[in-house]
């Protein structure tokens, strides 16, 4: 019989070398196209990775089981690759990323394999989320309903819309993780929107259970998870790097957008080799 | 119209589980708030919220709920407008918009509560079907089709309380993407083209205009998209003047629609329409005054059509 926390130990084991592989995968396909919103994937590679490699998401989202939303569409990339190395995704579709005989474009399209919601805009997701959270609950399932957000997704209001009806209903089967990177596109929040802080304040007064939490310690995370009670929307404020793994991508607007030029491609790659 | 959506909606929710109503701080009329009370957990208000309405109804519906979504028409379309056209079009979802109080229903409300644009920018949106029932009975019609059908979204834009039924003589029936006569089809004379709850002026005009000795046929568009190209088509090639009179402004609704068919077609009837003005009026009083306001009287368009001015 399958052993939820047996699974989940045996995965955390592998969860370094796993997330390294995903962004060297990520570098790769950056050799192929200029613009790939590679730091706003590397921030978020852990949360991904926690939902589908430790917490056993099924990737393929069939009624009756968890989901994990994209909503921060723009970091679809980590959310590619593993779709890819779970088999859900094939390297034929990676391949033809961005080009006209593919599927996948560098925002993540409802009906292809694994793709549970369109987003790429900004504070879409979670009101979706709430919907299916409300409507599983609604229909006698059990599913968990996770979403990740960008932290610049939360100055939309729309997302606070959704946050207050989340707790109204007291969608317990709702976790919500932010990839609280504290950039935006523009600039980094805490220096152009210093109100936006604090966060898990915020959440709690809204009516949400909270917790802020190391979002690239795999373990942390997964602890983050299982230590939530259940009875109110549960909102994970992940602390982040943008261009997380590559120094001279970590917290640099312009990463947020561009490809790496070939030398800086084997800069990055030799990093991401040295510090797995 | 409102009350019968309403009953209808109870029908089918009473026998479908997956039928739930997302309202944005409307008061539940009719039989929605005895829908309200005996499935609580399928009624839910969002408060003054329209953006998690939608949000929530594409969630739902992914989630196997047929979901309906109900406020103003106003806030129905303009108000969460990048929800509709993401979250319902581009994922393509059967999820029911309704608006009610389409055109200049709300009367009294001002502008703000005026719908005057909702057609042309829900017929714009790729995936949305357009609805605009005429009277009760076709909006018992539409709501049963609503509430079954999987092609996508609809945008389903209902008047207000206590429209009379227009259709009871009508020798079709309603049918998803075809017009319909009101009365028996004649060959020759004038067509009206309309929808939604002025189709009761537009046979104020008709029997104006047969009381002086014209023919008149009145057609219930109720089908904004996809529309009936063919029927109109072949109501441009039968008669010798084809008026559209509709509660929208001048551009990108109906008459627009059907001028276009006109010129590629070579039609050789005359052709004009008759819609709200290009402005946000500040005027107040009944649904008919308001509508005259914006040049819609019935006196004034029959005496127009019968000299055949405009």
């Amino acid at each position: 019989m399958f052993n939820p926390s047996a699974y989940q130990a045996h995965q955390l084991q592998g969860a370094v070398q796993r997330c390294t592989r995903y962004r060297k995968r990520i570098l790769d396909i950056s050799q192929k196209v200029s613009a790939l919103h590679i730091a706003p994937s590397f921030s978020a590679i852990e949360i991904v990775d926690l939902a589908y490699n430790i917490l056993k998401v099924d990737p393929t989202c069939e009624i009756g089981d968890d989901i994990f939303l994209m909503s921060k569409g723009h970091g679809c990339m980590s959310l590619y690759v593993i779709l890819e190395d779970l088999g859900v995704l094939s390297k034929k579709d990676i391949d033809a990323y961005c080009t006209p005989g593919g599927r996948l474009g560098a925002h993540p399209d409802y009906g292809n394999p694994g793709i549970v919601s369109s987003t790429g805009s900004l504070g879409h997701g979670l009101g979706i989320a709430v919907g299916m959270a409300y409507g599983e609950r609604l229909q006698g399932r059990k599913g968990i309903v996770y979403v990740l957000l960008s932290d610049g997704e939360c100055q939309e209001g729309s997302t606070w819309e959704a946050l207050m009806m989340a707790a109204n209903l007291s969608l317990g089967n709702l976790v919500i993780m932010i990839d609280n990177n504290d950039f935006s596109g523009l600039e980094r929040l805490s220096e152009g929107h210093p109100s936006f802080y604090p966060l898990k304040e915020k959440f709690e007064a809204f009516g949400c259970e909270s917790c802020t939490v190391d979002g690239h310690d795999s373990g942390a995370l997964l602890a983050a998870v299982n230590k939530r009670q259940g009875e109110k929307p549960y909102v994970m404020v992940c602390r982040t790097t943008k261009g997380k793994g590559v120094s001279f991508m970590e917290n640099e607007p312009i990463w947020h957008y561009r490809s790496p030029t070939a030398d800086e491609y084997e800069k990055a790659l030799n990093e991401l080799s040295s510090t797995q | 119209m409102r009350n019968r959506f309403a009953d209808v909606f109870f029908e089918l929710g009473s026998q479908d589980p997956r039928m739930v109503m997302v309202v944005a701080d409307i008061s539940p009329a009719g039989s929605i708030a005895k829908f309200r009370t005996e499935y609580p957990d399928r009624f839910v208000n969002t408060g003054v919220a329209e953006q998690i309405m939608i949000g929530m109804c594409a969630g739902m519906s992914q989630r196997g709920l047929r979901p309906f979504a109900y406020t103003i028409a106003t806030f129905a379309i303009f108000r969460p407008f990048e929800f509709l056209r993401i979250d319902l079009c581009y994922q393509n979802l059967p999820v029911t918009v309704v608006g009610i109080g389409g055109g200049v229903t709300y009367s009294t409300l001002g502008a703000t509560h005026h719908a005057m644009e909702d057609v042309a920018i829900a017929c714009s949106v790729p995936n949305l079907q357009v609805i605009a029932p005429c009277d009760p009975r076709e909006t018992a019609d539409a709501t049963r089709w609503c509430a079954i059908q999987e092609n996508g979204p609809v945008y389903l834009r209902l008047g207000k309380a206590g429209e009379q039924d227009m259709t009871e003589e009508s020798t079709s029936e309603w049918e998803f993407g075809k017009i319909r006569y009101l009365d028996k089809y004649r060959e020759g004379g004038i067509c009206i083209l309309s929808y939604g709850p002025i189709i009761k002026l537009a046979r104020e005009i008709g029997s104006k205009l047969e009381s002086e000795g014209k023919q008149v046929n009145i057609v219930s568009v109720h089908t904004l998209k996809p529309l009936d190209t063919i029927g109109i088509l072949k109501a441009l090639k039968s008669h010798d003047e084809v008026v559209v009179i509709e509660e929208m402004i001048p551009y990108g609704g109906l008459y627009d629609r059907v001028r276009a068919l006109a010129f590629e077609a070579g039609a050789t009837c005359g052709v004009s329409g008759f819609s709200l003005r290009d402005e946000f009026i500040h005027t107040y009083g009944s649904h008919e005054e308001l509508l005259l306001a914006h040049g819609l009287g019935a006196d004034k368009i029959a005496d127009k059509l019968l000299r055949g001015g405009k």
